[in-house]
């Protein structure tokens, strides 16, 4: 069987298995449409949380930031791991024992206050559909290149499937699709990463073999790497060129962040226990490990590989993934001194750096652009980093069926994050805005009707995302971590550590973590963007680590106006005695 | 005032937040980040010993870190049980 036909039989496959799930688990209450009844077992818990948390991002694109980013790109691996281990011990198991549907729900009820309920209820969704664009995009990618289908044909199908199980199953349905989507994205990610580990190094376990020597060869892997970088120019791989504090607060913001991003807290309310939401959390990180612990190997691999097969190659007789992600865009040769032959190196390969192509091939059949070649240097390739991991298993020659599992992960990924988030966006409308808020009355079953709809809203605007995606982007990854570390985790924090933190503490602390972090990252990431660099930040901290110091402002100012107003009603402390008790 | 048991129970917990955090800080922002540089000049097979830190063992000990969180904290919760009923039975 051809690669095409195979990729349409695993992917086929994958998505009747998610559509026979959510037929078996409809939602019936609202309960069940929330927080899958509370009766979801600790491993398949962790195991959901891991397929929600690990998006297109994760899958697709980390590997290949690292593979170019280096030792740099520690941040992602750090960060968006370490959350973990603030989520499991200072928020999950008393949140749980909080015992209620949503994250704004806990901000209103211990901060008794409305107002506090929507300033959560709006950073949650900014910071939901900020993500859920990065979905669809990757849904978008993975049908064009791999099924050849247009783009938006691929995200209309997408949505199709999450409408199907978020709109009929609610959290019930995501939960038990999300197991079975881990298991298709995590077998799909260690396949490739296993063979190609012991192509190059003999070793079958990755991360081992990205430690060991290269075969036929006494050399270490990253010392090949290193000497192969610092010859073409760049820095070492296994070196950093980003300055300790700004690395230091982009891993913190990370982290925060990660422990305050609602569609993975609410993971915790599903489970019958506290002592449950302190396991699962427990797995949920061991299953998102095996893949995190892989990502830096399958970018040094994919870095070698890279490198290996394309330098100083004729165009003509360069490999036919090059051409095939030329075809589609992401990649570009510009050959600056025609002769044929590709060039890599450090630099930018045009000056605008975004390849604009023409209608037209040049001499050696390559796509020309109308950019303005950068003259500066020699590099005359262009890469869009996002690549890396759906390529790696054809630049390594793999066979054809791990190229197809490859492409069924990457939608797996990418549609299990996008359900979590399309939940949580419905649920706070329809809890948290219509019942707690503006429409105290209605019934149970309207409550559940309205949670659909605002699902199926949800989902058709995710859609367009996908469809029209805006410029923005990746600028706006920042926000969303930045945001959640500065806004949400402080107030969640402090409401179960600090018995004496009031509602005025609170909302101050919110409002100005908010405001700080949104307008450094605005001015730099869209007022000023020529500004956005070392020279011009302000303690040299880049918008992406900004949230951590929005995140400090925020504990400040909270701890300080909370000692000039009444402290919280009797009610209030003793629900915090209560949800610290086991 | 005696000490009741749910404030014994939650000042232990404490105890035990702040020396799994001290070991996570270590691990990632101390290793990984602060010193990973100077780790760096330690090469242990094909890893420097701050790059391994960074992209690899402080995962590591996040995981082992939250498992003996949940063992420490079914201990305490065990514990706090007990005093629990002692102090009804006593009433």
């Amino acid at each position: 069987m051809s690669t095409q036909a195979l990729t349409y039989l695993f992917v086929g496959l994958s998505f009747a298995l998610y559509i026979g799930i959510a037929i078996w688990s409809r939602a019936k209450s609202t309960s069940d449409f929330y927080i899958a009844g509370k009766g979801v077992n600790p491993i398949a818990n962790g195991m959901a949380t891991a397929a929600d948390w690990m998006s297109a991002a994760s899958f697709i694109s980390m590997a290949g930031l690292i593979a170019f980013m280096g030792k740099d790109g520690s941040v992602y691996l750090m960060g968006w791991t370490g959350g973990y281990v603030l989520l499991a011990l200072l928020l999950a198991p008393y949140l749980r024992k909080f015992g209620q549907f949503t994250v704004p729900d806990f901000i209103g009820t211990r901060y008794y206050s409305k107002a506090a309920r929507l300033v959560a209820v709006v950073c949650l969704i900014f910071v939901s559909f900020t993500y859920v664009a990065g979905q669809m995009r990757g849904v978008g990618i993975v049908f064009s290149r791999f099924l050849e289908v247009d783009i938006n044909v691929g995200v209309i199908i997408g949505m199709a499937i999450v409408f199907f199980y978020a709109v009929l199953g609610g959290m019930k349905g995501i939960t038990y699709t999300q197991v079975a989507q881990y298991c298709v994205l995590i077998f799909a990610y260690l396949v490739p990463a296993i063979f190609i580990s012991i192509l190059m190094t003999g070793n079958p376990v990755p991360q081992l073999g990205f430690g060991d020597t290269l075969v036929d060869s006494s050399t270490y892997l990253l010392d090949k790497l290193d000497q192969v970088t610092t010859e073409l120019g760049f820095l070492a791989y296994t070196e950093s060129s980003k300055s300790t504090i700004d690395i230091f607060c982009i891993t913190a913001a990370l982290m925060f962040g990660t422990a305050g991003l609602p569609h993975v807290i609410v993971r915790f309310f599903t489970v019958p226990t506290v002592q449950d939401a302190r396991k699962s959390a427990g797995y949920a990180l061991i299953f998102i490990a095996l893949l995190y612990t892989t990502a830096p190997a399958v970018g040094a691999f994919a870095r070698m590989n890279f490198i290996d097969s394309i330098q100083d190659t004729q165009y003509s007789s360069s490999p036919s993934w090059f051409k095939n992600w030329e075809g589609i865009g992401l990649i570009a040769w510009n050959d600056k001194n025609n002769d044929g032959i590709i060039h890599y190196s450090v630099g930018n390969t045009f000056e605008d750096n975004r390849p604009q192509f023409i209608d037209a091939t040049g001499d050696h059949g390559q796509r020309l652009t109308s950019n303005t070649s950068d003259t500066s240097n020699q590099n005359e390739v262009y890469i869009d980093k996002d690549i890396m991991v759906l390529a790696n298993p054809e630049i390594a020659k793999l066979p054809g069926w791990v190229i197809a599992l490859v492409a069924a992960g990457g939608l797996a990924a990418a549609l299990s994050t996008a359900a979590g988030l399309l939940l949580v966006i419905s649920s706070s409308i329809s809890h948290d805005l219509l019942k707690k808020t503006f429409k105290p009355n209605i019934s149970e079953k309207q409550e559940l009707f309205y949670a659909r709809c605002a699902a199926a809203v949800a989902i058709v605007i995710a859609g367009l995302f996908g469809i029209f995606p805006p410029g923005f982007v990746a600028q706006v990854v920042a926000f969303a971590f930045g945001l959640a570390a500065a806004t949400i985790f402080p107030a969640l924090f402090l409401g179960i550590f600090s018995k004496s933190m009031n509602k005025e503490g609170a909302i101050a602390g919110m409002v100005t973590g908010l405001v700080f972090t949104s307008s450094y990252i605005i001015y730099y990431k869209f007022l000023n963007p020529a500004f956005d660099n070392a020279s011009f930040w302000i303690g040299s901290i880049s918008p992406e680590g900004i949230g951590f110091i929005g995140m400090l402002m925020n504990f400040f100012i909270a701890i300080i106006i909370s000692r000039f107003y009444p402290k919280p009603p009797k009610v209030v402390s003793d629900m915090v005695t209560l949800i610290r008790q086991p | 005032m005696k000490i009741t048991p749910s404030q014994s129970y939650w000042k232990s917990n404490l105890r035990i937040l702040m020396a799994l955090l001290a070991v996570w800080f270590l691990a990632s922002f101390g290793f990984g980040i602060l010193w990973s540089d100077a780790l760096d000049e330690i090469q242990i097979g094909g890893f420097k010993l701050g790059f391994w830190f960074a992209q690899q063992g402080s995962i590591y000990i996040f995981v082992l870190l939250i498992f003996i969180y949940i063992i420490l904290m079914n201990r305490l919760d065990k514990k706090y049980q007990e005093e629990v009923s002692q102090d009804l039975d006593k009433k």
